[in-house]
This record gives structure tokens, C-alpha cells and sequence, in this order.
């Protein structure tokens, strides 16, 4: 084995590694910045990006509720009625959540 | 609203940010005491545990990384680990592009500083607070500095005392993230035209999700949401 291999192959390795995730994550965080610096951003981008959170959100939650049964899909239901009526993002939360526990006591 | 301001930052700014990151709180907190817990199951030390959350810091990425740790590194398990912390990492790109514009007259320092705190939540609420026509990057990073923080000191307890956290499924709390995201979506909603990119993201998403393993079906989707976002006059 030679000198790096074993430098990975001792306890310096776990600090590789988290130095590495943290590398490439890290990348990922800038990437966009640096990217939409370089392009002109016309019209179409402009669209395209105004519909990138709504989208990420659905393309998130989506499967993962859907998995989870109509115990979460009835909660989820509960915590967008309840935002869209108080507008205060913990008030949503709070019943989203504890919609989710009720049925699930009586379930 | 106070017609369109110019990007700026200020303290009073951080202060805000800190206070409209309260609502991200109980998912970081559940999602780190899972992470302590298990890296603690998974035989990492307290400093392993700590360094993943504190620069790493993205929850799937790190819990995706433990199931495939070493004990002994090679060389092809690190470039393992990098790989597929890229691949779960990779919808990030999106949310940076979306900033950009609001950053873009920034001190480099503290937009690196900024990006490296960068979580789907704190961007999200920075989100909902630029498109209500706030433009103080202090909020940004307000939320971003406060959520490290809860992110890390909830993984430590989340390393010694994971056990006698009672059982989240209980109170809904595993779903935390989910719920607290279709939340999020409600001050987006612009009427109906303007999400159906989002419908596009859903079925693309669901689809993938039942086709591949892993975590793709997000950027799938979302890719799928900003092409028909523009696509659609």
C-alpha cells in the first residue's frame, strides 16, 4: 500500500470523507450563482426560474405524501386550508401536524 | 408594499431572517435528532457526527452518506461517498440560480458565506420574503445562521440522547418537512396558470419516484416545473 492509501486507510480518512462531501455540496451551493452570472437572463429563463419553487415543492412532497396514505394527504389538505385562511406559515404547521396525530390516534 | 428596493443588507435584516426561520424549526430539529441518533447507532464518533452536520450540513445527503461509511477508507469509497452526495445534492444548483440576482451585488465573502448555509427551507422563506418585495439579503442569511445553529446543536443531542426521543411517528412528526413545505407553497400561489409548471413537477416527480430509486425524482421534477414554466406564454 503506498503513502496515501494508507493516510486514507487510518482515521484520516473519515476527515477525507466529510472533506469531500463537504467539497462537492458545496459546489452544488454555488453552482446556480455562478452559472445565471454567465447567461443573460431573458424572458423565458425568467419564467422558467419564477416557477422553480412550487415546482421543487410539489416534485418534494408529492411521492413522499402519497406513500405516507391518506393520513397525509388529508394533513397536508388541512395545513394549506389553514394557511390560506390565517396566512401565518406555524399556524399551517401546527394543524397540518396535528391533523396527522389525530388520525393517527384513531386510526 | 414600500416600492422595489435595491438589494441591500443590514443587521436589522439578520434579526428578521432569525425570526421567520421559527417555522422551519421542528423539521430541522427532527431531522437532526435522527441524524445524531443513527450516525451514534452507526459507530461514528462524536466528531464525525458533529463535522458532517456542521459542513456538510444537507440532511438527505448525510443520512444517504451513512449508510454507506467506512470504517476503513479507499480511494473508491471516498470517491463513492463524493459521488453520491453530488447526486443527492444536485437540485441545489436550482435553488443558487434562483438567488443570483438577488445576490449579485454582494461581497463575494459573504455570498460564499451565504451559499454555504444554503437549505431548502431558509431558502424558501428568503424566497416567500423576495417575492413579497423585500430584498435585504440580512434576512437570507439571518435564516440560514440560525438554522446551522439548530441544526448542529440538535444533532448533538440528537448523538446522546436519540433513544429517549419519544416515537415521532406519534405525532406526525415524521412528516414535519412535507407538511411544513405544501405550507410554504400557499403565498406562491399565483393563480392557477402560473402552477402549472408545478403540475407538470408533481406528475414528472411521481413518476420518476416509481420508476428509479433514490432520490432523482426531485430535480426531475423540478427540472420538468422550469421547462414548462418555460414553455408556457
Amino acid at each position: 500500500m503506498n503513502a496515501f492509501g494508507s493516510f486514507i486507510a487510518s482515521p484520516w480518512g473519515s476527515v477525507l470523507a466529510i472533506a469531500g462531501m463537504t467539497l462537492v455540496t458545496f459546489l452544488c451551493r454555488i453552482a446556480g450563482v455562478v452559472v445565471m452570472s454567465r447567461v443573460r437572463i431573458t424572458p423565458r429563463i425568467e419564467r422558467g426560474l419564477r416557477a422553480l419553487p412550487g415546482s421543487i415543492i410539489l416534485a418534494t412532497i408529492l411521492p413522499v405524501v402519497i406513500d405516507n396514505g391518506w393520513p397525509a394527504m388529508i394533513a397536508l389538505a388541512a395545513a394549506i386550508i389553514a394557511m390560506a385562511v390565517a396566512r401565518i406559515d406555524i399556524v399551517g404547521l401546527v394543524t397540518g401536524l396535528g391533523t396527522l396525530a389525530v388520525i393517527r390516534a384513531f386510526g | 408594499m414600500s416600492p422595489v428596493l435595491r438589494p441591500h443588507f443590514s443587521a436589522q435584516g439578520l434579526r428578521q431572517g432569525a425570526r421567520a426561520a421559527l417555522p422551519a424549526f421542528p423539521g430541522f430539529i427532527m431531522f437532526a435528532l435522527a441524524f445524531g441518533t443513527a450516525a451514534a447507532q452507526k459507530g461514528l464518533s462524536l466528531g464525525e457526527t458533529l463535522g458532517l452536520s456542521a459542513f456538510v450540513y444537507a440532511g438527505a445527503s448525510q443520512m444517504v452518506g451513512l449508510e454507506i461509511w467506512q470504517q476503513v477508507w479507499t480511494p473508491t469509497t471516498i470517491l463513492t461517498i463524493m459521488t453520491v452526495t453530488a447526486v443527492v445534492n444536485a437540485r441545489m444548483i436550482m435553488l443558487g440560480a434562483t438567488l443570483q440576482p438577488w445576490l449579485k451585488h454582494e461581497p463575494l465573502p459573504r455570498t460564499a458565506l451565504n451559499l454555504f448555509l444554503l437549505t431548502e427551507a431558509g431558502w424558501l422563506i428568503g424566497t416567500r420574503y423576495h417575492n413579497e418585495g423585500g430584498r435585504d439579503v440580512g434576512v437570507l442569511l439571518g435564516c440560514a445562521l440560525i438554522l446551522w445553529l439548530v441544526w448542529l446543536a440538535t444533532t448533538f443531542v440528537g448523538f446522546f440522547a436519540g433513544a429517549l426521543v419519544p416515537e415521532p411517528k406519534r405525532f406526525g412528526l415524521d412528516l414535519v418537512m412535507p407538511i411544513f413545505f405544501g405550507v410554504m407553497l400557499v403565498p406562491l400561489w399565483k393563480g392557477a396558470k402560473p402552477a402549472l409548471p408545478w403540475l407538470a413537477a408533481g406528475v414528472v416527480s411521481l413518476i420518476v419516484h416509481a420508476l428509479v430509486p433514490g432520490y432523482l425524482f426531485i430535480i426531475a421534477g423540478a427540472l420538468a416545473g422550469v421547462v414548462a414554466g418555460m414553455l408556457i406564454e
